[in-house]
């Protein structure tokens, strides 16, 4: 809420500066965002008149006026198109300062423009600093005192300050309530304005029923009769409600403008004439239709409290008038209405239409509902100065049901003691809440009972009235310490991986951390995953962020592309994060670990294996993450197709035979159609199995010798290593301890559509050592199992 | 026997010539094998008489011995010469880079959520997880926002229906664990959340730090110790800090935390306060008898005042030129 320094120095004046009294309610809580002058720095200008303006003899552009200071006259040569004679403006006498537009000063001289001389010069807003506003000249309204200073006709030694009020603090929402809170902190009485009742000059009434009593538990409305429509508002409304950002727009919607600022309650004015039976306070029925002030149409629907008459809505209850019902330069008869309407009835509904105003921001924050009586009179009194009219008697509809009650609460000092830390002294914490305009009486040894006023929405319990205490006391004056506490060990799993150890271990293999978002566009989803359907978001930012991730691939492909981009080569990149999959009615959500590498093995150097990186770059990758748990040889990786991965170059990663994981290279069409230069390689595995690791378990070092043999195996290329390793291992016997590939090779020498596989065997027995023809013999069973199982055989 | 001293000089004067280890070890077989000739002066011995026998084999085992030494010596000489120049021959220029994979690095929100979860790690905090689809109950309701709250408006919520969302803070894990603890209770809440809002001071994804204790006789003043610490901790100065009255529905007394890096400006950090006894009674702990304290932070700004980043948009494009200086 914006508002002027001066209205508010009209109720409250401590004798702390502006910069003070912003200073002061942000440390309260009601955190200031800007402090700005109505005006910019200047002096010596008056409120002049302009008696004649004739047209330059060498300028079309310009005029010469003559101009009155209320004592002398002055030739000024002007090229505002709305200098005219009888003009009231603002004259910058020769001797003023003003203000540059570049923070410097500079001063109005003696001058002579095209041949004529100048005394002076008549200004516009901008020029001044009141606004952006170069259109003409100021015009100042025709009672202006000529040659008074502009500075205090205008009041312009004012600051408007903009406070950010938190939701709680509906009762701040005014200038009555900010001088209640600047009183609180100054100890400085307030004088809030007098309002009397207004006596009825005559007996007109207009019906008013309450449907909706829960929503709207008091509807006050007067008729006021005759009332003249072509009045002004007077400047210094105007100016009031300016400086708090509202437009004037005529004088009676600018009356209930004023009492809204002023006291906080919202007001609107309805055309008599246009009403139709009585108000009716309702709930919309559905599809029923209504046409805003601001000319636009809505559909209600039935969660919606509105004002209506004996035919139709008039008015969205606390939030914004009809059009047709308004007030316009022809109305004769107005109907004032001043209601108090529950905050949770209104709350959000004004969003649920995209609007959003003054009468809304404050019902839904809790309006005093113990204020429209007063509210009621000070507007009829403001229409009646201003407007003039005979006033009807005030007509209340009230449900005392459904009013709110003023809330009795307890305080205990011990509590107090507890969450402050601090034994506040009995009498302050009297004062304090005193000062807040509680009713504070001494209950029980150590207890008030406090009486909270109707304006304190945000006050109901204990704990309210102690952050008062806090607030008003000062959070810094309070005591500062820290917590004490038992030194109890916190439980450690040994055989947990953490995820800093799986980081740092990416990031010792040269890998970057990155950090994508975890919506991504949702064609490019499916690219990624053909087995779920990514949950999309009802009201995402935009296309490029619309369903959340099933894999953090296509953020890492993303950012790849980012990369190349710009010009880098070689990209190894991992993120860790949650991936959502939607499996029928449930959704999981799980971390993962992902990574991808692209470009030369090694960054470019005098030494570096500057060759591409493939397929067993990024297996050597995964095997070390597999082995942080200690547990590599429950994994294994198998030949599976993926959506997003080369058929040929694709493999599952199994923990003890079930899916935790892909890698491979990432699909050429993908490569092409995301505009790569591939080969892009990709892994993701499922962070909790990384960090399910396993304790170290000691076996006895045997003492006596290995015995090692190689086989030379000839094989059809399309069987799997790992088939026969296993079946090695298996067929080996007890003692054999290492099968370990040392060479793979195709080409000269192996018929096509064979590989030879050097594979080395090594035993080794516990407490003996193992004789050759024991060996033998196990070879020999390997080699018989390896051709009958996969046709292998040794190679000549 | 008068040969003893001309056959030790020829000796030492051919070890003297010798050029490599084969020439030295051809004069030891010449004069000291066993057909050598100082060995071979030995078995003249016989010819002398008992008397004089000693005398003259001491004296022939001197003078072996002494060419012994002089070989010897020469020997080691030539060897580390050798020695010398292999190693010579080895030599590299030590200023070429080293060979292999160069190492990555860690993203600048990543090391500054390490950093903050170790402070409060260190003072017994654990560090508790949740998830980032969350439902209306744990986002909003248990923490006292409820539907028509005006708070709700502050938060800019992305939905995918009218009860599952997409958290915008991680409190729901504190209610989650409040829910299924007893206090004393310590724990502190990393990760990603959420806000419907994309400009250059906001990102619609961005990663919070939220903590919480709750024991008997948890205070104000526990709450600004800590907070105070911390703050003078991660910055690595002496901050000044300010605590300011704001508003949170799950906290009462409602903080907001400003610090002065020392050009007088302030700047808010974080947002804390004494947990509300609504929370506490939704997660079923009882208000009369436990206190606590709540905070929330948002680590990529705390990143950004750390090491000096401009741009909150840096930290989701992934560019290695930039991921590359926090190494």
């Amino acid at each position: 809420m914006k508002f002027s320094e001066k209205w508010l120095r009209e109720l409250v004046n401590p004798a702390t500066d502006t910069q003070g009294i912003a200073d002061q309610i942000t440390m309260a809580g009601l955190e200031v965002d800007e402090v700005l002058p109505v005006a910019g720095q200047f002096s010596g200008v008056v409120v002049g008149e302009i008696l004649s303006a004739e047209r330059h003899p060498n300028a079309d552009k310009l005029q010469v006026c003559q101009v009155s200071d209320g004592s002398e006259q002055f030739q000024v040569v002007c090229g505002a198109p709305n200098a005219r004679a009888g003009l009231k403006t603002a004259f910058a006498k020769v001797g003023a300062v003003l203000s540059a537009p570049d923070g410097g000063d500079f001063k109005i001289k003696k001058a002579k423009l095209r041949q004529i001389e100048s005394f002076g010069m008549l200004c516009a807003d901008d020029e001044l600093g009141i606004s952006d506003d170069h259109g003409g000249i100021m015009e100042l309204a025709a009672n202006a005192p000529v040659g008074a200073d502009l500075r205090d006709f205008l009041q312009l030694d004012d600051f408007v300050i903009d406070v950010d009020l938190t939701p709680n603090r509906g009762d701040c929402l005014s200038i009555a309530g900010l001088a209640r809170e600047v009183g609180v902190l100054n100890k400085a009485a307030v004088s809030y304005v007098d309002v009397e009742p207004v006596t009825p000059t005559i007996d007109d009434t207009f019906p008013i029923t309450l449907e909706d009593s829960e929503g709207c538990p008091r509807y006050q409305g007067r008729v006021i009769r005759n009332v003249n429509m072509s009045a002004e508002t007077p400047q210094w409304m105007v100016q009031k409600l300016q400086r708090c950002g509202v437009r004037s727009i005529d004088p009676v919607v600018d009356v209930t403008n004023y009492v809204l600022l002023e006291l906080g309650q919202p007001l609107h004015a309805f055309d008599l004439a246009k009403l139709s039976g009585g108000i009716v306070v309702r709930k919309a029925k559905p599809a029923e239709k209504l046409v805003l002030l601001d000319g636009n149409e809505v559909e209600l629907n039935d969660k919606t409290l509105i004002i209506a008459d004996a035919e139709k809505a008039v008015a969205m209850a606390g939030i914004f008038g009809g059009a047709e019902t308004g007030v316009t330069e022809d109305t004769k008869d107005i109907f004032l209405e001043c209601a108090y309407f529950n905050p949770i009835t209104i709350a959000g509904r004004a969003r649920s239409y995209g609007l959003h105003t003054d009468a809304s921001h404050r019902y839904e924050r809790g309006v005093d509902w113990q204020l429209q009586g007063r509210a009621t009179e000070r507007a009829t009194q403001l229409l009646l100065d201003i407007v003039g009219g005979e006033a009807g008697p005030v007509a209340e509809a009230v449900a005392e049901d459904s009013l709110p009650t003023a809330s009795t609460v307890t305080l205990r000092q011990s509590k107090v003691n507890q969450v402050l830390a601090f034994a506040m002294p009995a009498d302050e914490i009297e004062e304090i809440l005193t000062r807040l305009g509680m009713i504070v009486e001494q209950g029980a040894e150590g207890e008030w009972t406090v009486q909270v006023p109707s304006y304190r929405f945000d006050i109901s319990i204990e704990i309210d009235l102690i952050e008062e205490l806090a607030r008003v006391y000062g959070y810094n004056n309070l005591p500062v310490k820290v917590p004490t506490a038992e030194l109890n060990m916190i439980a450690h799993d040994e055989s947990k991986v953490t995820l800093k150890s799986v980081r740092n271990q990416l990031v010792g293999r040269g890998y970057q951390e990155a950090i994508t978002y975890s919506f991504i566009e949702k064609g490019l989803a499916a690219q990624f995953d053909d087995k779920h359907e990514a949950k999309a978001l009802a009201n995402p930012i935009s296309a490029e962020m619309a369903v959340m991730r099933t894999s953090i691939w296509p953020g890492l492909v993303k950012a790849l592309q980012y990369n190349q981009n710009r010009q880098q080569p070689r990209v190894r990149l991992f993120e860790t994060g949650q991936r959502f999959l939607p499996e029928g009615d449930e959704l999981i959500q799980e971390n993962v670990v992902a990574g991808l590498v692209c470009g030369p093995r090694q960054a470019e150097g005098w030494s570096a294996d500057t060759a591409v990186v493939d397929f067993y770059d990024l297996k050597s990758d995964v095997e070390t993450l597999l082995e942080l748990g200690g547990c590599a040889e429950q994994f294994s990786f198998v030949s599976e197709r993926h959506v997003a991965l080369h058929p040929g170059q694709s493999a599952a990663i199994q923990r003890n035979g079930k899916t935790v994981g892909y890698m491979g290279a990432l699909h050429p069409e993908l490569v092409k159609s995301l505009g790569l230069t591939g080969p892009v390689f990709l892994f993701e595995i499922v962070q909790a199995v990384l960090l399910d690791g396993e304790l170290p378990r000691f076996n006895n070092l045997s003492k006596f010798p290995e015995s090692r043999r190689d086989l030379a195996l000839l094989v059809d290329e399309n069987v799997a290593f790992a088939d026969i390793r296993n079946l090695a291992l298996q067929k080996g016997g007890e003692f054999l301890k290492a099968a370990t590939l040392f060479d793979v090779y195709q080409g000269k020498g192996v018929e096509p559509g064979q590989k030879s596989i050097a594979l080395g065997l090594t035993w080794q027995h516990p407490s003996r050592t193992l004789n050759d023809e024991e060996i033998n013999e196990v070879i020999d069973f390997v080699v018989s199992a390896l051709k009958n199982e996969y046709g292998a055989t040794l190679r000549e | 026997m008068e040969n003893i001293q001309i056959l030790l000089a020829e000796g030492k004067q051919a070890a003297e010539q010798a050029t490599s280890a084969q020439d030295l070890d051809q004069v030891r077989v010449q004069y000291l094998g066993k057909k050598g000739h100082l060995t071979q002066l030995l078995k003249g011995l016989g010819a002398l008489s008992a008397e004089e026998r000693p005398q003259a084999g001491a004296k022939i085992n001197e003078a072996k011995q002494a060419l012994q030494e002089v070989l010897n010596t020469l020997k080691a000489n030539l060897e580390s010469a050798a020695l010398e120049a292999k190693l010579a021959e080895e030599t590299i220029d030590v200023t070429l880079p080293g060979r292999g994979q160069s190492l990555g690095g860690l993203h600048p929100v990543t090391k500054t959520l390490q950093r903050i979860e170790e402070f409060f790690a260190r003072i017994g905090y654990s560090v508790a997880e949740g998830p980032e689809i969350e439902d209306d109950y744990h986002n909003f309701e248990a923490l006292n926002i409820p539907s028509h709250h005006p708070a709700r408006a502050m938060h800019d919520t992305f939905y995918f229906n009218a009860n599952t969302l997409l958290r915008t803070h991680t409190s729901g894990v504190q209610v989650r664990t409040m829910e299924s603890s007893e206090p004393p209770i310590r724990i502190i809440c990393p990760g990603r959340v959420y806000r419907c809002d994309y400009d250059q001071t906001h990102s619609p994804m961005f990663h919070q730090v939220e903590g919480l204790i709750v024991d008997k006789d948890i205070s104000f003043a526990d709450l600004k110790g800590t907070l105070e610490q911390f703050l003078r901790e991660f910055f690595e100065e002496d901050v000044k800090v300010r605590f300011r009255p704001s508003y949170f529905p799950f906290t009462e007394p409602s903080i907001e935390v400003d610090i002065d890096r020392g050009d007088g400006k302030w700047m808010e950090v974080l947002g804390c306060g004494i947990v509300h006894p609504k929370v506490f009674e939704y997660s079923g702990i009882d208000p009369e008898q436990f206190t606590g304290f709540a905070f929330g932070m948002g680590v990529e700004r705390l990143a950004m005042l750390r090491y000096g980043v401009n741009d909150l948009r840096l930290f989701f494009e992934n560019d290695m030129r930039f991921l590359g200086q926090f190494n």
